[in-house]
C-alpha cells in the first residue's frame, strides 16, 4: 500500500467518525437511546485517534505514548466526580479542551514562522485569541464553583471598559500580526493579553448565571476548535467544533430565555449586586412558619405534592434524603413529582442529573412549561433550595429586578412550603413576595436536617396508625 | 482565499446547523450529558495533537503538542466516562418496577 492509498483510507475512518458524532448527538435526545449516543461517540473517537497513530508522518512516539497515558490517568479521576461537582468539572473540561485548541494553534505559528502568510495568521490569531480567553475564563468559572474563588459577582467602576479595552488590545496585536505575520515577537503578547481578558471577563459574573456563562464558554471551545481544523484543515475538527460550539450556543440561548435576559446583560451585567427594591416599605408583614411535624402531617395529607429543588439541595447534599420522602410519600399514595426550572442549579440540567444520582425515576422530573399548567391542582409544593425561580414578582412587579422571567407558578398551590435557613434574601438579593402569603409555611432549617426529620416524622406516624 | 477555507467554511456551515437542529431536539433532563459528551467529541482535537507532538519538528512544538495530547485526551476518556455514568442513572419509573 502507498502513501497516497493510506492517506485515503485515514480520511475515510475520519469521515466515519463524523457520521458517528452526528448520531452520537441525534441518539442523545431521548433517556431510552441515550447510551448508544455515548457508544456511537467513543467508537468515533477510537477510530479517529487510531487512524491518526496510523498517520505516516508520526516519526516519533514517546511522547505520544507518555501523554495519552498522562491524558487518562486525568481523565478518569475526572470522570468519577459526584454529581453535586459535576459543573466545575465541566468548566475545568472547557478549560482543558480550550487549551489544547489555543497552544496547537501557538505550535502551528511557532512551526511556520517565517513563512506563515496574512491569510494563515488571520485564522491562527482568532484560534488562538478565542481558545486563550475560554481556557482562562473557564479556569474561573471551575474556580468559583468550586468555592475556591468568591461566587458573588466581583466588580469595579469602569469595569466595561478596562474588559473592552484589554480584548481591544489583544484584536489590535492580532491585526497587526496579520498586517505583518512574522513578527514573532508580539505573538506572545497577544496570547498573554487574550488570557488576561478571559479572567476579566468571568470574573465580575455571578454563581446565579454559570448556567448561562458555562453553556457559552463551551460554545467558545467549540469554536475554538472548529477554528483549529480551519488552520489544519481538517474536516473532523470543524464538523466536532461546529457541534460543540452549536451546541453550547443553543443551551445559552436556553439559559438567557429562562431568565429573560441577553448575553450582554449576562455577560457585563453583573447580576445581584444592586438591590434597593422597590417593597422595601413594607415591613411588617407576617411570615408563618411550621415544624417538621406539621409539615409532614400535610404532606400526608396531600394527594398532589410538587417538589421544587434548587441550587440549595444541591450545597446541602439534601437530594437523597429527598429521594427518601419521595419513597415514603409515593408508599402512602401521594402523587410526587420534580418541577425543574431550566436555570435550577449550576449548569443546564443539573438538577435531573442530582435527582437521577439519588434514583428518582426521570419520568417524574417535570420540565417548567409543562408543570406550570398543574400547580393550581396541586395540594403542596414544596420548595427545597429554590428561591428567584418562584417568585410571582416576577409575574407581578414591574419593578422587579427578576420581572419578565419564566418562573414555577408555586403561589397558585393550595400550600406552599418553603425549606430556608433563614429569611434572607437569595442569591440576587431579590425579595420573594411569595414568603409572605396566606398559604405559605416557612420551614426554618438546614435542607438536608429538615427533609430527614419530616421522613421520621412520617415514619413514626405510620407505626402509630 | 485558499480553496480549503471555502471548503472548510462550507462543512463548518452545514456542521453548525445540523448541530443546531439536533441538540434543539434533546430533552432539557439531558442538557448535563449533552454538554459533558458534546465536550468529549470535541475532545478531538487530540488527533491533531497527536500530529504536532509525532511529527517531532521543533522541542517547542513537540512540547506543546505532548501538553496538547494529554489535555484533550483527558477531556475524551473523562468526558465519555461521566457522560455514561450519568445516563446510567437515569431510569424511567417503569423500567424500575420491571
Amino acid at each position: 500500500m502507498n502513501l497516497v492509498e493510506l492517506q485515503q483510507y485515514l480520511d475515510f475512518a475520519f469521515i466515519i467518525a463524523v457520521v458517528l458524532f452526528i448520531l452520537a448527538i441525534k441518539w442523545l435526545s431521548s433517556p431510552a437511546t441515550a447510551r448508544r449516543g455515548v457508544l456511537a461517540g467513543e467508537i468515533a473517537a477510537a477510530l479517529a485517534v487510531a487512524a491518526t497513530l496510523c498517520n505516516p508522518e508520526l516519526v516519533q512516539f514517546k511522547w505520544i505514548i507518555i501523554t495519552l497515558i498522562i491524558g487518562a490517568a486525568i481523565g478518569i479521576p475526572l470522570g468519577m466526580v459526584k454529581m453535586t461537582a459535576v459543573p466545575q468539572r465541566t468548566a475545568l473540561s472547557h478549560a482543558f479542551g480550550a487549551l489544547s485548541a489555543a497552544i496547537i494553534g501557538i505550535a502551528e505559528y511557532y512551526v511556520g514562522v517565517p513563512h506563515v502568510t496574512r491569510f494563515e495568521m488571520g485564522e491562527i490569531g482568532l484560534e488562538v485569541i478565542i481558545g486563550s480567553l475560554t481556557f482562562t475564563g473557564s479556569l474561573i468559572a471551575a474556580g468559583k464553583l468550586q468555592e475556591i474563588l468568591p461566587q458573588r459577582p466581583i466588580t469595579y467602576r469602569g469595569q466595561n471598559i478596562v474588559s473592552l479595552s484589554v480584548l481591544s488590545a489583544a484584536l489590535v496585536l492580532a491585526v497587526i500580526l496579520v498586517v505583518n505575520p512574522n513578527q514573532a515577537y508580539l505573538f506572545p503578547a497577544m496570547v498573554i493579553v487574550a488570557l488576561f481578558f478571559g479572567i476579566l471577563l468571568v470574573t465580575p459574573i455571578g454563581g446565579a448565571d454559570m448556567p448561562t456563562v458555562i453553556s457559552l464558554l463551551n460554545s467558545y471551545a467549540g469554536f475554538s476548535a472548529a477554528l483549529l481544523g480551519f488552520v489544519l484543515n481538517s474536516k473532523v475538527l470543524v464538523v466536532a467544533g461546529a457541534l460543540d460550539g452549536s451546541s453550547g450556543f443553543v443551551l445559552s440561548v436556553i439559559m438567557c430565555k429562562a431568565m429573560n435576559r441577553s448575553f450582554a446583560n449576562v455577560m457585563f451585567g453583573a447580576f445581584g449586586q444592586v438591590q434597593a427594591s422597590s417593597s422595601a416599605v413594607q415591613e411588617d408583614r407576617v411570615v408563618r412558619s411550621a415544624t417538621p411535624e406539621e409539615a409532614a402531617s400535610i404532606l400526608e395529607a396531600a394527594s398532589r405534592v410538587v417538589v421544587v429543588p434548587g441550587y440549595g439541595m444541591a450545597v446541602a447534599q439534601a437530594q437523597h434524603k429527598v429521594r427518601e420522602l419521595y419513597d415514603t410519600l409515593t408508599k402512602r399514595g401521594v402523587d410526587v413529582r420534580f418541577a425543574i426550572h431550566p436555570v435550577a442549579g449550576r449548569m443546564p440540567g443539573h438538577m435531573n442529573v442530582l435527582l437521577a444520582e439519588a434514583d428518582i425515576p426521570y419520568d417524574r422530573l417535570i420540565e417548567m412549561d409543562e408543570i406550570n399548567g398543574d400547580f393550581p391542582q396541586t395540594d403542596v409544593a414544596l420548595i427545597i433550595g429554590a428561591n428567584d425561580v418562584t417568585n410571582p414578582a416576577a409575574r407581578t412587579d414591574k419593578g422587579s429586578p427578576i420581572y419578565g422571567m419564566p418562573i414555577l407558578d408555586v403561589d397558585k398551590a393550595h400550600t406552599v412550603m418553603v425549606i430556608k435557613r433563614s429569611m434572607n434574601p437569595g442569591f440576587a438579593g431579590i425579595d420573594n413576595p411569595l414568603y409572605y402569603m396566606d398559604q405559605t409555611l416557612m420551614l426554618f432549617g438546614d435542607a438536608k436536617g429538615f427533609v430527614s426529620n419530616i421522613v421520621r416524622e412520617l415514619t413514626a406516624a405510620g407505626v402509630h396508625a | 482565499m485558499p480553496a480549503d477555507f471555502i471548503s472548510n467554511l462550507y462543512v463548518f456551515i452545514l456542521a453548525g446547523f445540523v448541530g443546531f437542529e439536533l441538540i434543539k431536539r434533546v430533552s432539557p433532563l439531558l442538557h448535563t450529558p449533552l454538554m459533558s459528551l458534546t465536550n468529549a467529541l470535541d475532545a478531538i482535537v487530540v488527533v491533531a495533537a497527536i500530529i504536532i507532538a509525532g511529527r517531532h519538528e521543533t522541542a517547542l512544538s513537540t512540547t506543546l503538542g505532548a501538553i496538547a495530547v494529554a489535555a484533550s485526551f483527558s477531556n475524551m476518556v473523562g468526558g465519555f466516562f461521566i457522560t455514561d455514568r450519568m445516563l446510567r442513572m437515569f431510569k424511567s419509573g417503569k423500567a424500575k418496577k420491571s
